[in-house]
């Protein structure tokens, strides 16, 4: 079912190869959103972080829209940006970017304020200081905070699709659900499992090289 | 401080009417008042008191990290406002950079000063050697023992060439055979260069052993209780009668301040 699925051959029906087209649109939906919510996030929870003037203006909002789930976004983002892939690709951004942000913020401002005064008394001063101090020692957060948005952009693409997307993995399980195709459900379901998985091990891997130095954050 | 007037040099550290106050939850507390402290170039000198002395309020003061309520801090005469490589500080806690290798966390001084990577290899190579580190250049803080961090954090403040050493207990976490050897490591190293030392403790072993003055400090409110010339030739030897002596003339004067203080 999963081959038929993937390569066709059995069944030939509707769904039969269709795996390749599906996985390529959620897949680049998931990382193109996942990458906009790294490349706002992580900027935005160093300002936080670092500037009690943005965290002041910023903060309330942010701690405000975040219990509100996700999900409950997706009427709204199909108004914004009408019914189709953008609305789904919105959907995970946003989902993506939560973690981001906040554990983003919450490695800058838990550095070590004696990190400060040593490398004021190394001669580190201004904008030196925020590259060599304040970046480093919010990396482990600011990991964390990806492997946590990545996991919530995979389970949010899926709802993404479910309503008004013609191609991608949620609607494939959502059509095989309409046409008690149940295989192609569960054939959805293991592919996005294990991309989810393979893409999590690369962030690891990533994680363990660049935060070598520290060994409660290698997994 | 009668000998105040034999003295032609500038000090290099001057500690003029110092006072601090801080204030914690709405009250101040007054954690130094009118402290007068002068240190010579290449002196070695220990801060001893019990806690809540404002020993190390006054080491942070003279490091820059805190400024004074009031009187004034210098060094050649130029009040300290901040943090500067001059006056390289070694804490307690290490204040490593833990996503450093062992050579980075040295080299980030000389780094900053702008110096070609050839010379910071060198400089770095050199106070890597300095205090035996050469095999672990390249592990993390994280990898090493209490000892050699705090090798590595006196490396890193003398590869920024610093002309005053400030030392906030900076032996006190460690076990007692490796402050021994730290001990004595920084006996050497500071008679090889023509450094100041100011180190805070409440060992009176370990100051009467490093220091050529004993500053002893009481609280409520810190000040300057006794300056002492400690009265003993280099290099020292814990187990002699004559430190002995020193000690525990050191000790009592230490009680009797504390006594007296309590009584009043």
């Amino acid at each position: 079912m999963l081959l038929d699925f993937a390569f066709g051959g059995i069944y030939d029906d509707a769904f039969s190869e269709s795996l390749g087209i599906h996985w390529i649109r959620s897949v680049s939906r998931v990382y193109a959103a996942f990458a906009m919510a790294a490349i706002v996030g992580i900027p935005l929870g160093l300002l936080i972080g670092k500037e009690p003037f943005i965290r002041r203006l910023v903060d309330p909002t942010l701690q405000m829209l975040r219990p509100v789930p996700v999900t409950a976004w997706l009427p709204l983002s199909m108004i914004f940006f009408g019914v189709g892939p953008k609305a789904a690709v919105f959907l995970v951004f946003l989902g993506a970017f939560f973690p981001i942000v906040i554990n983003t913020t919450f490695g800058v401002k838990s550095v070590e304020g004696r990190l400060f005064e040593a490398a004021a008394m190394l001669g580190c001063k201004g904008a030196s200081m925020f590259r060599q101090v304040v970046l480093p020692a919010a990396m482990p957060s600011i990991f964390n905070g990806l492997r946590l948005g990545h996991g919530i952009a995979w389970f949010l693409i899926v709802v993404g699709e479910m309503t008004g997307v013609p191609e991608g993995l949620g609607a494939a399980i959502m059509d095989g659900r309409m046409l008690s195709r149940t295989d192609v459900v569960i054939s959805g379901m293991i592919v996005i499992g294990f991309t989810g998985f393979m893409t999590d091990r690369f962030l690891v891997l990533l994680n363990n090289r660049i935060l070598k130095w520290n060994p409660q954050h290698n997994v | 401080m009668s000998d105040l007037t034999t003295r032609k040099a500038a000090p290099i550290l001057d500690i003029a009417n110092v006072s601090k106050v801080f204030d914690r939850n709405g009250s101040s507390i007054l954690a130094l008042k009118d402290v007068n402290l002068q240190i010579q170039k290449g002196e070695f000198v220990c801060l001893i008191g019990a806690s809540g002395c404002g020993k190390s309020t006054l080491l942070r003061i003279m490091g820059g990290f805190e400024s004074a309520s009031s009187g004034v801090a210098r060094m050649y005469f130029a009040p300290i406002e901040e943090p500067s490589p001059e006056r390289g500080m070694v804490f307690q806690d290490y204040g490593l950079f833990p996503w450093l290798t062992v050579r980075q966390n040295i080299a980030f001084g000389p780094k900053q000063r702008g110096l070609s990577e050839i010379q910071i290899r060198e400089v770095s190579d050199h106070y890597l050697n300095m205090v035996g580190l050469d095999k672990f250049a390249d592990y993390f803080p994280g990898q090493l023992s209490g000892g050699m961090k705090q090798r590595v954090s006196i490396a890193r403040v003398l590869a920024n060439d610093c002309e005053v050493l400030l030392m906030d207990e900076p032996f006190g976490a460690l076990d007692a055979l490796t402050r021994e050897a730290l001990q004595q490591e920084l006996l050497d190293i500071w008679e090889k260069t023509a450094l100041t030392v100011v180190f805070v403790t409440h060992a009176v072993e370990e100051a009467v052993f490093l220091a050529d003055r004993v500053v002893v400090m009481t609280a409520g409110p810190g000040r300057v209780e006794l300056d002492y010339k400690v009265p003993l030739d280099r290099p020292r030897c814990i187990t002699e009668p004559e430190f002995n002596r020193v000690r525990q003339h050191l000790t009592e004067m230490l009680s009797s301040h504390v006594a007296h203080r309590k009584t009043a």
